[in-house]
């Protein structure tokens, strides 16, 4: 990077902001100087302006056409040719399973791993420090995470000394060492690792703010009752955090449907590791087959849908019961 | 985009639980505080220990390698450090100022990481605390209608709108990017510009649900006693609301910035890849891909991507939980 090129960024922030200001300057010059007839009509209007224009060309516009791109073929002719692809190709396929693998395992584990730490933390010396170390990772990108991860999962060949410590743990107990990021299917259940390892953290935080919410008093009525802690956090403890468990999973359930960095960065979808969110990219703008990764990008809004309307019902539901 | 509406996760009260479980941690002859005891068994705590450890070893492995020279790290396992020790600089000083074509640069990219971090944060949070201020204050009956359907706008996922953006990108700001470099020749034909818009357009929705929640709970009394006093909606917003609100601007800002630091997509899609614009996560995982087995660099290049963020985070720990808590996750 050279000067010039220094200086030509800066200005660009500098005129970004310029530009910005005065945007939001003109807004409210206009917003105070509304005429008085329908001056609510005007205000609304302006205050809402940016933003809805931003929404309408960012999304709706785009979900829409994205929608129609999807059952078009190269020709923008109408077919089902990019849906028969996705339901016969053997790759494809395979890109759907996976999906459908990551979704069944990281939620669960995440929270259950989760949940389990922030229970067993709950009250004890240094929890605060405890809480950190978990965390962490979620503020590291997932591009981070994937470095960090296959520095674990490297693998070295021959009688050379293993530098990943996944396979120097294998070679400890006298295995051999194993090409992990390459070997199917134990590549996939490592890169969900990452997922695990990164959202396990979020987990704990919401659940661990949500077993500080149940009242002591019903802690301690159950302990009177002569329960042991099984019991107390089975009836107890699960009970009454159960809206913040339904967040937690249904959350991270969509985090997992659209994961694509962890998988962009470690095999970039070789060797049989591609997931939608990683195959739509490939295939929209890599391969540039639109139509492809609109139908992709379509099945991957259909996944998240029930999951969204579940959550919506049940915190519907204890709404009503409160 | 998000999804949840954890909108009734009581988080202020939470806060208040968890400072009377620090002061119980002082004071053992407190209800809590025997509570607590009985709570904590050995188990557990190893249990707990077990899991911490698992957690942050792969971190910190990373982070004792990155000060390794590059002949170690390739031949012995970064847990043997005290039977081979070695200590350097020269990763990081190879990743940040060498010059050559093949090497890192990071410079320019942590450059990049700053400038579409601020504005993309600013941008979003100045346009959304508007729509957040209008959808709460100013009455009409459809306008809910239309709060609720910007809403329901964060389960379209951020892959639906890729291929159309990029083409209207394409259609529409490459003229004015070139337009612009012709004037300001300093000011390469790739610009920030795009970054900045697409992120703005896949933050809104998540952040006028948010900022919303917080800005509809400021008092009626004192919107309505600034009315009567003759002022505008504009001074209003300006005046009142925006200072009122500014623990969640704080939250919420705190929040996009960590997402555009560390996000991938958006920056591989309308980027362009090259130094005059990409982000560091960007250029960390080109690096991977074409600097797989050059350990020395990744793991400095890795650490220097996550400190920030990091730092962030723990300088502001407090503010991003109470954002992740409100608001769950976006992605």
């Amino acid at each position: 990077m050279t000067t010039a090129d220094l200086l030509g960024k800066i200005l660009q922030v500098v005129m970004g902001l310029a530009v910005f200001a005065a945007v939001v300057g003109l807004l409210v010059f206009f917003i105070d100087k509304a005429p008085k007839k329908g001056r609510d009509y005007w205000q609304l209007a302006l205050f809402l302006l940016p933003a809805m224009l931003f929404v309408v060309v960012g999304l709706v516009y785009p979900a829409i056409r994205t929608s129609l791109l999807a059952f078009q073929d190269r020709s923008g002719a109408w077919s089902l040719d990019n849906f028969i692809w996705m339901f016969t190709q053997p790759s494809a396929i395979r890109t759907l399973i996976n999906t459908v693998i990551w979704v069944a395992i990281a939620p669960i584990v995440s929270t259950v791993i989760g949940l389990a730490y922030a229970v067993f933390i709950d009250r004890s010396r240094g929890e605060k420090y405890y809480k950190v170390l978990v965390f962490m990772p979620i503020a590291i990108s997932f591009v981070g995470a994937s470095v960090i991860w296959r520095f674990v999962y490297e693998y070295r060949s021959g009688d050379r000394e293993q530098i990943g410590l996944l396979n120097a743990i294998v070679v400890a107990f006298g295995g051999e060492p194993v090409q992990w990021m390459q070997t199917d299917p134990i590549n996939t259940i490592l890169l969900i690792v990452i997922m695990i390892w990164v959202q396990t953290g979020f987990a704990m935080v919401l659940l661990s703010a949500a077993i500080k919410g149940i009242p002591t008093e019903q802690i301690e009525a159950a302990q009177l009752d002569g329960t042991n802690g099984w019991q107390r956090f089975r009836n107890v403890t699960v009970p009454g955090i159960r809206g913040a468990l339904v967040v937690v999973f249904t959350t991270i359930s969509i985090a997992t449907l659209k994961v694509f960095d962890i998988v962009r960065t470690m095999t970039a979808g070789n060797f049989e590791t591609s997931v939608v969110a990683n195959e739509m990219y490939t295939q929209a703008f890599r391969a540039s087959e639109v139509g492809r990764g609109s139908a992709l990008a379509l099945i991957l809004f259909v996944m998240v849908l029930p999951i969204i309307i579940y959550n919506v019902n049940v915190l519907r539901k204890q709404r009503e019961i409160r | 985009m998000s999804s949840v509406a954890p909108a009734d996760l009581p988080i202020g009260k939470e806060l208040a639980d968890g400072e009377a479980a620090e002061i119980a941690e002082r004071e053992p002859g407190t209800k809590v505080g025997r509570v607590k005891k009985r709570l904590t068994s050995r188990t557990a705590t190893i249990a707990a220990l077990v899991i911490a450890v698992v957690w942050t070893i792969p971190t910190f492995g990373l982070l004792v390698s990155s000060f390794r020279p590059a002949e170690l790290i390739r031949t012995t396992g970064w847990w043997t450090i005290f039977q081979n020790p070695g200590f350097t600089l020269d990763n990081y000083a190879s990743v940040l100022f060498s010059t050559s074509r093949s090497s890192p640069q990071l410079g320019a990219y942590i450059v990049n990481s700053v400038a579409i971090t601020l504005l993309a944060t600013l941008i979003t949070l100045t346009f959304a605390a508007m729509a957040a201020y209008a959808f709460a204050w100013i009455k009409f009956k459809w306008v809910n209608w239309l709060f609720i359907f910007v809403f329901a706008l964060q389960i379209v996922p951020l892959q639906m709108s890729l291929v159309p953006v990029l083409q209207i990108f394409s259609t529409w700001l490459r003229p004015m990017q070139a337009w612009l470099h012709d004037i300001v020749p300093i000011i390469p034909e790739q610009n920030y510009l795009p970054l900045w818009l697409a992120h703005t357009m896949f933050g809104l929705p998540l952040a006028i649900f948010l900022l919303h929640n917080f800005i509809s709970d400021i008092p009626a009394d004192v919107i309505e006693a600034a009315k009567v006093d003759g002022a505008t909606h504009g001074q209003i917003f300006f005046r009142i609301v925006l200072p009122l609100a500014t623990p969640a601007l704080a939250s919420f800002a705190i929040f996009q910035f960590i997402w555009v630091w560390n996000d991938l997509l958006v920056a591989l899609i309308f980027s362009g890849g090259t130094q005059d614009v990409a982000p560091i996560t960007q250029r960390l995982a080109e690096l991977v891909g074409t600097r797989g087995q050059d350990w020395q660099l990744l793991t400095a290049a890795a650490f220097i991507s996550i400190i920030i963020p990091l730092i962030v985070f723990f300088a502001l720990q407090r503010y991003f939980v109470r954002g992740l808590l409100a608001g769950a996750t976006k992605g």
